[in-house]
């Protein structure tokens, strides 16, 4: 009986057609609907801040040099994921990434809490030539992001963008995007003041790349990454245990 | 291109004029950014194929007998674009391969650093070799199994053309640094909205087609090129929802965040495995096993259960990727579940395969053609029951992260849809060419075990590094202490890193030994009186020449 409908269905392109869009739809509907509408899928913080704009620049870099092919952005539930990286990963923490980089391979290791763990002379070196500071590294050298300006006229275009894809950001942040970026890496000038203003007083304002005469896409990277797993402390108030991997002994 | 009519020109002419307009909007708009550099290309394109549709417009009218045959120009040139990218995609694999061991191949430049040609590689494989090799199979079969010509001749070019600029949009944006970021869906905006209309268009020929058939049954192999089809445009679209910066700029913001974001990526993600990459070549599988084995399929009732097995089950699978991670722990429980369950399916393909072999087994010890479609059939069973158990939680927990994925997706991409390609090009191009048979049998033989080589040698390397990766990475002391630091892990892959360059340079060659047999084997002569049967007039002698409709 099954197989005298299934003639008649392929009998027919459009009814054939709709068949498939009916059984391909239901499982990503039931997947990830829930999603957007569950209260407990992201957890309410009140701490978590915005990426800045040079944050944010340096983050589209992260993205432009296909760095989440080797990097993850995720530490597991396991322990030996904690253990290694540091609290596991809260949705929270990714809330305003569009797109997310969690990542899936580890080439080289974990970045979610990589922020504040190195010196921004550590990560200038490391970016650099890798293999001046990690002997082992098969990372390749960006050398050439300390030789090439940011681009800083339109960061508030791209603020704008973050804003309407759900990113809270101000018209005061908006209009003073450009000003911003360049005040977070120059510390002495006077735009400098305005960004932990904006952003909050835990915001790093340093001359990432030891050059404090221009802005370049080497200050933006070094500021992307010494905020990672700055933006909020929500993991490391978070007391629930790590998932135990099995024993590769047992 | 000679079979256009005088009107199917103007139009392709009229289409063309238009996109180098865009060309130039896009040229102009762009001009501070990458952008501007597409829209140079798009408009160099557009007027390269203007120059080619001019150039035959005071041609004579097409023959009228034209339409009582089957449409196989673009067939033609899709194989060609098959085996370009597939070498393209292939060697810069090989290159991003290599520079894992030896970092400093990428000569200090930014365009060919592994961030940028990893996606490059992905692209051109998926995209460039699987993508037109999808395209140029499913005109053949189609026509083949509905007994009826395409209904119309611009709009398979307008596919062909179309998707392959999307090709060369993606690829070249990666070079300079234009990406979004998400896994095998790179590509940015503009290509992205490019590629739905290629879709679309593409999508309605198929249909169109199927309406002309002259078959009472929509034979198998054509469910699976619809599912590929249609599933792949809702992918595509719901996945690349994104906001652009600006008109000016390449650059878009995705409009899902953090742990959706995960979930629409990996549903994507995974699912365009399942319908990119297995289903449209079980259609490959379907069509050109029965002919070259000459047996019909093992069982009709096996070939309804995996297709709608695997049209269903497969899209609660992806979030198996997220195991651990932030999503919801029901979600990754669903998406393991699933995932096992999907064995049922797959096997019953293979196994449905393997079994249309029985009584054609001296076949694949003479015929190597054979032999690649049987290994390929081998290689999908053995990819997808590892897929099943690397999505169970435990398991995951070791090799998510590692190379033990990355060996995993090479069996089913060298061995599944790379042997299945092959074995298809080798039935296709003897038959749409007319030539008797390939140009080397012996170079079909070599080219057999370099693929079969280089498989071994890729996936055992990327296994032993994926599983050591993992287990070093969990290993404790009697203290109580991690034993390893991450160095100590990296710095055990370098033979394998070494080992896999080899396998995948083995798997090139063949490539390139497979491209330029083709080239022979159509440079040869038409053998004169081996009309073959599938070449045969859709009507008989005499009857109406128009279409039936």
């Amino acid at each position: 009986m099954p197989e005298l409908l299934h003639r008649k269905l392929e009998r027919t392109a459009t009814g054939f057609m709709l068949a498939i869009i009916v059984a391909a739809s239901v499982g990503g509907i039931v997947e990830i609907a829930p999603l957007f509408t569950i209260d407990e899928t992201v957890e309410n913080v009140e701490d978590m801040r915005l990426y800045t704009p040079l944050e944010l620049a340096g983050r589209n870099i992260y993205i432009r040099e296909g760095c989440y092919a080797c990097h993850s952005q995720m530490i597991r539930t396991l322990r030996d994921d904690v253990e290694r990286y540091g609290p596991f990963s809260l949705a929270v923490e990714s809330q305003y990434d569009h797109p997310m980089l969690w990542g899936s391979k580890r080439t080289g290791p974990d970045l979610a809490r990589v922020g504040g763990k190195y010196s921004d002379f550590w990560h200038v070196a490391h970016l650099t030539n890798p293999r001046d500071v990690v002997p082992e590294s098969n990372m390749p050298a960006y050398s050439w992001l300390a030789r090439t300006p940011l681009r800083l006229d339109d960061l508030g275009s791209h603020l704008r963008a973050q804003r309407s894809v759900g990113v809270p950001y101000t018209d005061d942040m908006i209009a003073n995007a450009a000003r911003d970026a360049f005040g977070q890496a120059v510390p002495d000038s006077e735009q400098a003041t305005g960004v932990t203003e904006r952003y909050g007083e835990e915001t790093q304002v340093s001359a990432f790349d030891g050059v404090t005469t221009r802005v370049t896409e080497m200050d933006a990277i070094v500021a992307y990454l010494q905020v990672l797993g700055q933006l909020t402390k929500a993991a490391y108030r978070n007391t629930a245990a790590p998932e135990q991997p099995p024993n590769p002994n047992d | 291109m000679g079979q256009l009519t005088t009107r199917e020109r103007d139009l392709a002419a009229s289409i063309l004029v238009v996109l180098a307009v865009v060309g130039i909007a896009m040229a102009a708009a762009g001009r501070a950014d990458p952008l501007g550099v597409h829209g140079a290309i798009v408009l160099l394109y557009s007027l390269a194929l203007l120059y080619l549709i001019m150039s035959t417009s005071f041609g004579p009218a097409p023959d009228p007998a034209r339409v009582s045959r089957y449409y196989d120009d673009p067939i033609k040139v899709g194989v060609a674009f098959t085996l370009f990218w597939a070498i393209f995609g292939m060697f810069f694999g090989v290159w991003a391969a290599a520079q894992l061991a030896w970092p400093s191949l990428n000569f200090d430049t930014a365009w060919a650093s592994f961030g940028r040609i990893r996606p490059a590689h992905t692209t051109g494989v998926i995209f460039g070799f699987g993508g037109n090799a999808l395209i140029s199979t499913s005109f053949h079969v189609v026509q083949r199994t509905s007994r009826a010509r395409l209904p119309d001749q611009l709009s398979p070019w307008f596919v062909l053309f179309g998707y392959n600029l999307f090709c060369i949009l993606a690829v070249s944006g990666y070079f300079l640094g234009v990406t979004q970021s998400k896994e095998y869906a790179e590509a940015e905006w503009y290509a992205d909205l490019w590629l739905v209309i290629v879709w679309v268009t593409y999508f309605v020929l198929y249909i169109r087609t199927l309406a002309r058939r002259r078959e009472p049954h929509i034979y198998v192999a054509n469910w699976y090129y619809m599912a590929f089809i249609l599933v792949v445009a809702i992918l595509h679209i719901i996945n690349n929802l994104t906001i652009p910066v600006s008109l000016g700029h390449s650059k878009s913001y995705t409009i899902w965040a953090g742990v959706q974001d995960s979930m629409v990526q990996w549903w994507y993600g995974h699912n365009a495995v399942a319908f990119f990459l297995t289903a449209g070549f079980l259609a490959m599988l379907y069509y050109y096993l029965p002919k070259r084995a000459e047996r019909p399929i093992f069982s009709y009732r096996l070939s309804i259960l995996s297709f709608w097995g695997i049209t269903f089950f497969y899209m609660w699978a992806g979030s198996h990727h997220l195991h651990y991670t932030a999503l919801p722990h029901w979600v990754q429980n669903l998406g393991m579940t699933f995932s096992v369950m999907l064995l049922v399916p797959s096997w019953a393909s293979a196994g449905n395969a393997l079994l249309t072999l029985n009584g054609a087994w001296h076949k694949v010890r003479d015929d190597a053609t054979l032999r690649f479609i049987m290994m390929a059939a081998f290689f999908y069973g053995l990819s997808t029951f590892e897929g099943s158990f690397l999505a169970v939680r435990p398991v995951n927990s070791l090799s998510h992260y590692t190379d033990w994925t990355v060996g995993h997706v090479h069996a089913g991409a060298l061995g599944w849809v790379a042997l299945i390609t092959y074995g298809s090009l080798y039935t296709l191009v003897p038959a749409i060419w007319k030539r008797e048979r390939m140009y080397s049998a012996a170079l079909v033989e070599v080219h057999f075990w370099l693929a079969v080589a280089g498989t071994v040698i890729y996936v055992f390397a990327m296994w032993n590094s994926g599983i050591i990766q993992g287990l070093m990475w969990r290993t404790y002391s009697e203290e109580g202490t991690l034993t390893y630091s991450f160095v100590d892990s990296l710095l055990a892959m370098y033979p394998y890193y070494i080992a896999r360059t080899f396998g995948g340079l083995l798997f090139l060659i063949g490539a390139i030994v497979a491209t330029y047999n083709i080239w022979m084997t159509v440079r040869g002569v038409p053998v004169a009186g081996t009309e073959r049967h599938d070449d045969l007039p859709l009507v008989p002698e005499g009857a109406a020449t128009g279409p039936a409709e």
